[in-house]
């Protein structure tokens, strides 16, 4: 016990600090993730519900696309993919030799293109529970398009898509595990470097998991407190 | 190589992943929702010397990622090997075949208890009253009026589960096993072409849930004939 308090503490050879610098690399990872997956939902969800049969083809491709592969081969698809694509242009430009990506940038990008496929689901759900009468007041009270959106919609809109947005978030979280195929090291990565070199395993593999957890715990709270911000001044049932 | 012959190549290279795919998620997905349903109905009493235990489970399974339950459970466990020798356990922890399975299990047992939960909750009280009103026991009345109806209302659900984990399935892949993300991996490593493999690997993938979701609709429809609305 001594021993396991030695290991993760933040004295000498402890590896308290380091696993909680890469919760905090999980967390980078994940907040950006999950912005940039914000933009690429959006504008899927747009495309989604826009009248040209293109825009909305593709986009529900991407959405079955990302939903339906296994998140570990749409990493393998940017990592690989990715670095074969940046050789070829540091080749062109002379240099010799494999290129590999930023893993961070590429981490990034992956649970972007994940969470985004599925956020885009979100935000159609939230703009198709909005009430068609509130576009027909919007009309009647003159509001420009984006005076109606600003005003009218997205605060609406936001009201419906909490929920779903905080389950897409501890989805992120949880995949952002996976990174740590590619070599970044967030904190499922530290928790096998330092399993590796202690040869303590169940130590740091449960550090890891309650790490998770106690991330996932406060985050899902920050969503709590949101929806009840976005809800307040109404009436509830 | 043709861009046709590589595909040629690659596709029956992944389909040898596809028995051991289908196997890992079929065997856990059986044996989690059996512990599902014992989880589930083992709260309806609301003893909270059971439902403490089984809520604190749920939360740690869901709440953790998947990948981290796997290597708690391959190399973490690995380390009590004494231990598990004595209990004769460590048979299985050594194989990280079934070490997929127990942690595919425990994962899908956690949410699916949840879905369960629900489920039974939707069943109208009216209709256990009714039921206990023609004189069934409590038995009965969960095998013939509870358990149906709860079960019907869960497949949309649990077919989200299915999905999901027929998806997890690919990070076994991480402890060795060459299933069909397993056998991608190579590939792309080996050959650097890593989106001809994507295209190959995640169209088995989505063809498997493809199936799924059209034999569960299929389901859904003959076990609610009257339903109109979709």
């Amino acid at each position: 016990m001594i021993d396991t308090m030695h290991i993760l503490g933040f004295g000498d050879g402890g590896w308290g600090a380091a696993l909680l610098t890469a919760a905090g690399v999980t967390l980078a990872l994940s907040v950006l993730g999950f912005l940039l997956g914000a933009v690429f939902g959006a504008l899927a969800s747009a495309a989604r519900l826009s009248s040209s049969k293109v825009c909305a083809w593709l986009a529900g491709a991407y959405g079955t696309i990302f939903r339906g592969v296994p998140d570990l081969l749409t990493i393998y698809l940017l990592y690989y993919g990715g670095s074969v694509a940046l050789t070829a242009v540091s080749r062109a430009f002379g240099s010799a030799g494999f290129v590999g990506l930023p893993a961070f940038a590429t981490g990034v990008l992956a649970i972007a293109i994940i969470s985004g496929a599925y956020q885009a689901e979100v935000y159609r759900g939230a703009y198709q529970a909005i009430d068609n009468g509130q576009f027909d007041a919007c009309n009647a009270l003159g509001l420009a398009r984006l005076q109606a959106l600003r005003l009218v919609l997205l605060p609406q809109l936001l009201r419906h898509a909490l929920p779903g947005l905080g389950n897409v978030w501890q989805l992120v979280l949880k995949d952002s595990a996976l990174i740590s195929v590619i070599g970044l090291v967030e904190l499922m990565r530290q928790a096998q470097i330092g399993a590796g070199s202690t040869r303590e395993p169940f130590v740091f593999y449960i550090a890891a998991a309650v790490l998770y957890f106690v991330i996932a715990g406060v985050t899902g709270l920050v969503f709590r407190l949101s929806e009840a911000r976005v809800w307040r001044g109404t009436a509830s049932a | 190589m043709s861009e046709f012959g590589f595909f040629v190549s690659i596709i029956p290279a992944l389909l040898a992943g596809l028995p051991l795919t289908l196997q890992l998620a079929g065997t856990s997905l059986a044996l989690g929702f059996g512990i599902a349903l014992a989880l589930a109905l083992a709260q309806q009493g609301g003893h909270s010397v059971i439902v403490w235990p089984i809520r604190s489970f749920v939360a740690v399974f869901r709440g953790t990622p998947l990948l981290v339950q796997i290597f708690l459970i391959y190399y973490g466990l690995g380390q009590f090997r004494p231990s598990l020798q004595a209990i004769g356990l460590w048979g299985l922890i050594r194989e990280p075949y079934w070490c997929a399975i127990i942690a595919l299990t425990l994962n899908t047992a956690a949410y699916g208890s949840e879905i369960l939960r629900g489920a039974i909750r939707s069943v109208p009280v009216g209709l256990v009253e009714a039921a206990t009103a023609f004189g069934m026991s409590r038995v009965m009345t969960l095998r013939l009026v509870v358990l149906p109806l709860a079960l019907r209302q869960a497949i949309p659900a649990y077919g989200n589960e299915i999905i999901l984990m027929v998806k997890g399935t690919s990070l076994a892949s991480i402890i060795t096993l060459m299933e069909v993300t397993g056998i991608a991996q190579g590939l792309i490593s080996q050959t650097y072409r890593a989106m001809e493999v994507f295209v190959a690997a995640g169209a088995i993938y989505i063809s498997i849930n493809f199936v799924i979701i059209r034999a569960l609709n299929a389901l859904e429809l003959r076990l609610t004939p009257y339903r109109t609305r979709s």
